[in-house]
């Protein structure tokens, strides 16, 4: 028996109205509505918060850890995607969000993207050596890295095994804090500040990895009202350059986040970006179907504007981008190890930048795990699709017609749930008012579908 | 479980479209990955032959628990010396096609690689039938 994804979406049904909104806008079809709340599909869930954009009443909440940990832990230090810098104004300057990020608590702030150069050259080795399955996928995103197991598992065996820059920079942090500072290694806490929930079911249960080098897991929003908080109040005071081993990033590195980031590093063959999750989705359908052939490298990234595009980031995405940009234009083409001293350990990085896991396709769409009876339910879910509407009205609960008849096979759900199925069965006197009702009632609660509501209307 | 799907000759548009149904099928009742992709790159290779060379073909589509067997029968040219086609790098094509990346003389070992069992029968002037079957364990 596979163990259950983790996921880092929750919903708070006390401010849950019921609207399916979160149902419709699921990319995997993960969620459907009983008894007037939404339900979640753990394994189909591959945690790309579109349910938490569509929801209108904010009922979608993603669960961090207690921040109360960082001072718990002796010696915490931060680990941030470099775009948490593009959601302040430009008013305020590096300097001073690093200061409020020490004054906070932690005793060094490093960039992910520190890895990137390191990364750079071993892409561009792997893609050349790359004479089997085309084209590698990268496993940067990892809400992609799920949505191909359990949609695409066809496409399993492409991913790209490489650990993410966030990784490869906890590994180096760790290695340089123990090593050079002599700081023991189980006083070191690595708190990741998150853009997305994908990332924080990532380092809950690794899609890739046995183990998550980061400790606890921090989001973006929740920093960045603490950072500006401190900035306001001015409680902070200005750092000290020399202690702080916030180094500058290459273009590269903070072009990384950004869509595009890591097709460009490839300079030679057919590397293709695509953010947006059903973007994605349209592209690797056409991909399994030998439609697409001949691309080398696929960056593929599920949120709009990738990283910067994540639900927990403070501000628009497109803003973020605009500000990212902005910095690339004053950083450096190139960095050596003097910039960043990363670069000093790409032997020790080199041994380990495969991940450890395997990844392990997952599909959510077989009916059965008997081929036989699996072909029979699909038959039979074949046929009662043919005879729904196909409005996709998700009155029954589900996601469109195709996801009731599924459902209704696998003894999840019945055809009576749907609207139209109802009406025809009291047409033809095989089920009264009173039965059909119960059946909405079961679906979207009493309180939706309570006789108050004629009163109310005056009807 | 019989399916049956019409391909027009020269429709490039549509070109691949059953075998994205059949890819779906299989994976609905949870086929080997490996074997899916098998499937459809045969399925694929031998529909685009139909809407490249041919006049118009059907496709059958037999699912079975244990196995699939797909017959692509088209009215076309047929081809006149089967066993040379079946070569590797043999093909009729122009050179001016060539020239362009296609004809490379793939196709048929490409159909007969990714299948288990293969088999073609071809009218010159009455058209081409070309059965595979691939079994799922």
């Amino acid at each position: 028996m596979q163990e259950d994804f983790h996921h880092a979406l929750k919903f708070k049904y006390d401010l849950c109205i019921g609207c399916a909104h979160c149902t419709g806008a699921c990319p995997t079809g993960a969620i459907h509505v009983e008894d007037g709340h939404p339900r979640l599909d753990p394994n189909r869930c591959v945690d790309c918060g579109r349910c938490y954009i569509a929801c209108p009443v904010n009922a979608i909440y993603i669960e961090q850890d207690d921040f109360q940990t960082v001072y718990d832990c002796k010696y915490p230090v931060l680990l941030m995607p470099s775009i948490f810098m593009a959601q302040f104004e430009d008013k305020i300057k590096e300097k001073t969000i690093l200061s409020a990020l020490y004054h906070i608590g932690f005793k060094h702030v490093f960039e992910c993207e520190k890895s990137v150069d390191f990364l750079k050259g071993e892409m561009q080795k792997a893609s050349d050596e790359n004479d089997g399955l085309k084209p590698l996928i990268s496993t940067f995103c990892p809400a992609i890295v799920r949505l191909i197991q359990v949609k695409f598992p066809v496409l399993v065996p492409n991913l790209y095994l490489m650990k993410p820059p966030l990784d490869l920079t906890a590994l180096y942090i760790r290695k340089l804090l123990t090593e050079e500072d002599n700081i023991p290694e189980e006083d070191i806490g690595i708190f990741y500040v998150t853009p997305c929930a994908a990332k924080i079911a990532a380092i809950k249960s690794p899609a890739t990895e046995e183990e998550s080098p980061v400790t606890k897991v921090v989001n973006m929003n929740f920093l960045y009202s603490k950072v500006m908080r401190v900035i306001k109040q001015g409680e902070y005071q200005l750092c000290d350059d020399a202690r702080t081993r916030f180094h500058r990033l290459s273009k590269a590195s903070l072009n990384y986040t950004l869509t595009g980031g890591e097709a460009s590093m490839l300079k030679e063959g057919r590397n293709l970006a695509i953010d947006g999750i059903h973007n994605v989705s349209e592209f690797l359908e056409k991909l399994e179907d030998e439609d697409i052939q001949d691309i080398d490298f696929l960056e593929l990234r599920a949120c709009d504007e990738s990283c910067c595009g994540g639900i927990l980031t403070a501000n628009n995405r497109f803003l973020m981008t605009e500000r990212q940009r902005k910095r690339m234009q004053k950083s450096p083409d190139e960095v050596d190890s003097e910039d960043n001293d990363l670069l000093n350990y790409t032997d020790y990085l080199a041994q380990h930048k495969r991940v450890l896991g395997h990844v392990e396709p997952r599909s959510m769409e077989k009916m059965d795990d008997d081929l036989a009876i699996a072909m029979q339910k699909m038959k039979r879910a074949f046929e009662i699709n043919q005879n729904l509407p196909q409005v996709d009205c998700r009155i029954c609960g589900y996601q469109s017609c195709k996801a009731l008849s599924e459902a209704t096979v696998k003894g999840d759900a019945e055809v009576e749930q749907c609207i139209f199925i109802q009406r025809i069965l009291e047409h033809c006197d095989k089920m009264d008012i009173s039965e059909t009702m119960k059946v909405m009632t079961k679906i979207w609660g009493t309180k939706k579908t309570s006789s108050s509501i004629a009163k109310n209307l005056n009807l | 479980m019989d399916f049956q799907y019409h391909v027009e000759g020269g429709d490039f548009t549509n070109a691949g479209s059953t075998s994205s149904e059949v890819k779906r099928m299989l994976k609905k009742m949870g086929v080997r990955p490996d074997i899916v992709k098998r499937t459809v790159v045969a399925l694929y290779e031998a529909e685009v032959n139909i809407v490249a060379h041919a006049y118009r073909g059907d496709i059958f589509v037999d699912l079975e628990p244990d196995k699939v067997c797909i017959t692509l029968k088209d009215e076309g040219p047929g081809i006149p010396n089967v066993e040379w086609a079946m070569q590797k790098g043999n093909s009729t094509a122009s050179p001016k096609v060539r020239e362009m990346g296609f004809g490379a003389g793939m196709g048929l070992p490409n159909i007969q690689n990714n299948s288990d069992e293969m088999h073609i029968d071809t009218e010159v002037g009455v058209g081409t039938t070309i059965s595979f079957v691939n079994h799922f364990a």
